[in-house]
């Protein structure tokens, strides 16, 4: 098999994988109504999913992120966060901080 | 079919300060330069972010395949870094719903529902009228997936002048916009104990067990709050 087809195939069985979820959560829905305990459960269970993705993209990063050391992404993260709550929820500035920082950390 | 005046000012969200467009391109424009090293070309980079759009998802896919794993092992590690979408799927999805709107309408617009634009709906849904929410959503999604796919061919043009430094910075924006974003929505605080717990128990039970840790995490810190919710009576 040449290698485009192989990245093609890829392609398709993460998108079908990732797919899969969101056809799913359609399909429940369909039984579920926003007034419900069962809807409350789903969107707690969400949120708490969605932190425990983004905890574990800082302490144990797939990609580049990586690369940098895990105190510097925590020092970051924490400053950033700081900096979001000092300007009463700025979210321009923490982000465009927070690249310029670890890139200039990591450089270091 | 659609209506305009809710898609666009669905599209229009994504201008502004508060726009999730920023995190969401500077984290593209990492992975089109990743993707770019694992050896997609122009493409391919365009075609995986449009039909996957889900970030954490395409790092997994390109990660396993630089290190040539098979596609079942492909589909589940993806599919397990990416059931978030699950939870957050039925949580939204019940807000849009209105009987005079076509069932086709949700189950093609699901493909718009990350992180990003679940957020800005979650904001917003309240302030849109009960039948077009499900056009706000589409409008949404269409700036959202557009700016992922445009960003990514950016990173992947690109790739060659950003050094590795630069790459590291662009790839924290990410979870650095969302976090902050969490912490916005912890007013709430049922919404404020299932995030805390579950940014504590992912990294814990990721040393166990890494493929399940976010699914664990969710649904212990999810049932937590909602069960001692319940008690308190919040």
């Amino acid at each position: 098999m040449d290698i485009n087809t192989q990245i093609i195939l890829v392609i398709i069985v993460t998108s079908l994988a990732t797919f899969l979820s969101r056809f799913l959560g359609v399909l429940t829905s369909e039984k579920v109504k926003a007034d419900s305990k069962v809807f409350q459960w789903f969107n707690y269970v969400a949120y708490a999913t969605l932190a425990a993705l983004l905890a574990r993209m800082i302490i144990f990063p797939a990609g580049v992120l990586a690369e940098a050391d895990l105190i510097l992404r925590l020092i970051v993260l924490i400053s950033c966060i700081m900096l979001f709550i000092i300007t009463k929820k700025n979210l321009v500035l923490p982000t465009v901080f927070s690249a310029i920082l670890l890139s200039l950390l990591s450089g270091l | 079919m659609i209506n305009s005046k809710y898609f666009f000012q669905g599209l229009k969200s994504l201008i502004g300060l508060r726009s999730p467009a920023l995190p969401l391109g500077c984290s593209f424009i990492a992975l089109g330069a990743l993707l770019k090293d694992a050896g997609f070309n122009f493409q391919q980079s365009a075609l995986s972010s449009f039909l996957t759009y889900a970030l954490p998802g395409q790092l997994v896919m390109a990660e396993s395949f630089i290190v040539g794993a098979s596609l079942i092992n492909i589909f589940l590690a993806v599919w397990l870094v990416n059931a978030r979408l699950y939870p957050m799927t039925v949580s939204l999805v019940p807000l849009l719903k209105h009987k005079d709107q076509p069932r086709w309408k949700y189950y093609l617009s699901c493909h718009f529902l990350a992180v990003s634009s679940w957020l800005i709906m979650k904001e917003k849904y309240k302030r849109v009228e009960n039948k077009y929410r499900i056009d706000f959503w589409i409008g949404i999604g269409t700036g959202t997936i557009s700016t992922a796919v445009i960003t990514t061919l950016l990173g992947y043009s690109v790739a060659d002048y950003l050094n590795e430094d630069m790459l590291i910075g662009l790839a924290i924006v990410n979870p650095v916009y969302f976090f902050c974003m969490i912490i916005g929505a912890m007013s709430d605080t049922k919404i404020a104990i299932a995030s805390i717990v579950g940014a504590v128990l992912g990294p814990i039970i990721y040393l166990i067990s890494p493929e399940w840790s976010i699914l664990y995490a969710g649904i212990i810190g999810g049932s937590l709050s909602f069960l001692l919710g319940d008690k308190n009576g919040y």
